[in-house]
């Protein structure tokens, strides 16, 4: 199906430190997109076809308004919002833009404030008055528990390790780690779910330079590739997904990805999962079929144990903070520091194959990109 | 108000079925998302399945199932050994800006 597609890499990237801030979304965006033009040797905006905006901020025209704030007059310019996959699907969109040829250099942008109305899905009566997303996390946990066997021991693992990761990721929300007892001892908001079971919603902006083989060359003689792409959405309602013990979505979004890329579980060095609560890492580690159904949890452990940084080097969404819109992008930055081998402190040696997993409204929609060096 | 709404603030629990391949369509719309003909609004049986439950402050909320295609969250009260699959009763629901679905055990 996939066929002559011209081959798209990453350039340069930017980020704001995650945190809460009265700065608007397109300053966020801005704040983040001025490293790229800093730091990438021969681009200026005339270069940019493309400039595409990630949010689920309620801000209109806002990749026009982003344009002409940095100056860019694109061809193609528009928003892309998903919910909390809306950053790799604007990777995607662009990605396309430029494999197709209707461009050579897409800007991607993503951003949110923590008061998001990306928040909570409203459209979803199926969820009635439970529509925070801790409800489906919960009920998701219990369904993994009466199947797996997982301990809230093994949630507070992913947590422990995601915090400890993020104190080497100078954009991180928290300043601090948090240890496995301080999980374990966190306010529980449901029996299963405690408070450092939840990513944090916050400000943050993740900006990324993509190019086509047929320039990327003028702009950086390192480039990261997008080989892999997966994306799969089965519905809108929480109550659709037929199993909960696992993210059927993000099984096919990765068997896809896997496909185009010629890659396999078996070739990734380093993932970011959307770890948006504890449980979600476990399932994705288990869908994207890095461990075998029922075996997370312990890997996870192990991973804890001994300080390996193979999943959510940057500290995930648990450890980094939350906000929506950026999250696909900054995971997506993660990955190509970690195959350009400038991750510093979190850096996986000699990593040369990258998976990303993002996913929206309890992985009603799952997005899978793989990079490689 | 829709009239999804308005039925259920009346406790009465109506979703919308295709008129012409009769196909439950939850939630609800306009038209039928296999052939796209329109719905009718019909009642929907109380009786439902158990299919997971977890716990807030002591309260029991739970995704259960209805003439085995409608699922939705709600309430369970006086949750007493639980177990998935059993059967429950809707036995109330309402609307209040969001939607409320309650549910209670059957012996």
């Amino acid at each position: 199906m996939i066929c002559n597609l011209r081959k798209v890499g990453i350039v340069s990237s930017g980020l704001t430190k995650f945190a809460k801030t009265e700065v608007s979304v397109e300053s966020l965006m801005i704040s983040s997109i001025k490293p790229i033009f800093d730091n990438t040797k021969n681009l200026s905006q005339t270069d940019i076809d493309v400039v595409l905006t990630s949010t689920n901020a309620n801000e209109k025209y806002l990749a026009s308004i982003v344009s002409e704030l940095a100056g860019i007059s694109p061809k193609i310019s528009h928003s892309v919002e998903s919910l909390c996959n809306s950053g790799t699907n604007c990777i995607v969109s662009a990605f396309s833009y430029i494999s197709s040829g209707l461009a050579d250099v897409a800007l991607v942008t993503g951003a949110e404030k923590s008061n998001s109305p990306g928040l909570v899905l409203n459209w979803d009566k199926s969820r009635g008055q439970y529509r925070h997303p801790i409800y489906w996390s919960s009920l998701f946990t219990s369904s993994h528990m009466r199947k797996h066997g997982t301990k809230m021991e093994d949630l507070a693992y992913v947590s422990a390790k995601n915090h400890r990761n993020a104190l080497d990721n100078p954009y991180s929300y928290f300043d601090r780690s948090y240890s496995f007892e301080e999980v374990m001892r966190s306010k529980n908001l449901t029996d299963n779910v405690r408070l450092l079971d939840c990513s944090m919603p916050c400000d943050g902006a993740a900006s990324i330079l993509l190019a086509s083989e047929d320039v990327i060359q003028k702009f950086t003689e390192d480039p990261v590739w997008i080989t892999g792409i997966g994306q799969r959405t089965l519905s809108a309602g929480f109550a659709r997904s037929k199993n909960l013990s696992s993210m059927y979505s993000t099984s096919l979004a990765s068997q896809d990805a896997y496909r185009m890329s010629h890659s396999s579980p078996s070739t990734i060095d380093v993932a970011e999962v959307h770890d948006a609560f504890s449980i979600c890492e476990i399932m994705a580690l288990e869908d994207l079929k890095l461990v075998e159904p029922g075996k997370a949890a312990e890997f996870v452990k192990n991973l804890h144990d001994t300080n390996n940084k193979k999943i959510n080097p940057r500290g995930g969404l648990l450890g980094t903070g939350h906000p929506l819109g950026a999250t696909g992008i900054a995971q997506t930055i993660e990955s190509y520091q970690q195959l350009q081998g400038t991750a510093g402190k979190r850096q996986v040696e000699k990593a040369k194959t990258a998976l990303i997993h993002n996913m929206s409204a309890a992985a009603t929609s799952s997005t899978v990109l793989i990079l490689q060096s | 108000m829709s009239r999804f709404e308005e039925e259920l603030k009346n406790n009465n629990f109506v979703c919308s079925e295709c008129s012409k391949c009769q196909k439950i369509v939850w939630p609800p719309s306009e038209y039928c998302n296999k052939c796209f003909s329109g719905v009718t609004w019909r009642q929907v049986s109380r009786n439902a399945i158990l299919l997971e439950y977890s716990y807030e402050n002591g309260e029991c909320f739970c995704l259960a199932e209805l003439e085995g295609q409608i699922r939705l969250v709600g309430k369970i009260l006086e949750p007493n050994k639980l177990e998935i699959g059993q059967k429950l009763v809707l036995e109330k629901c309402d609307y209040d800006g969001s939607e409320k679905f309650i549910f209670k055990t059957i012996e």
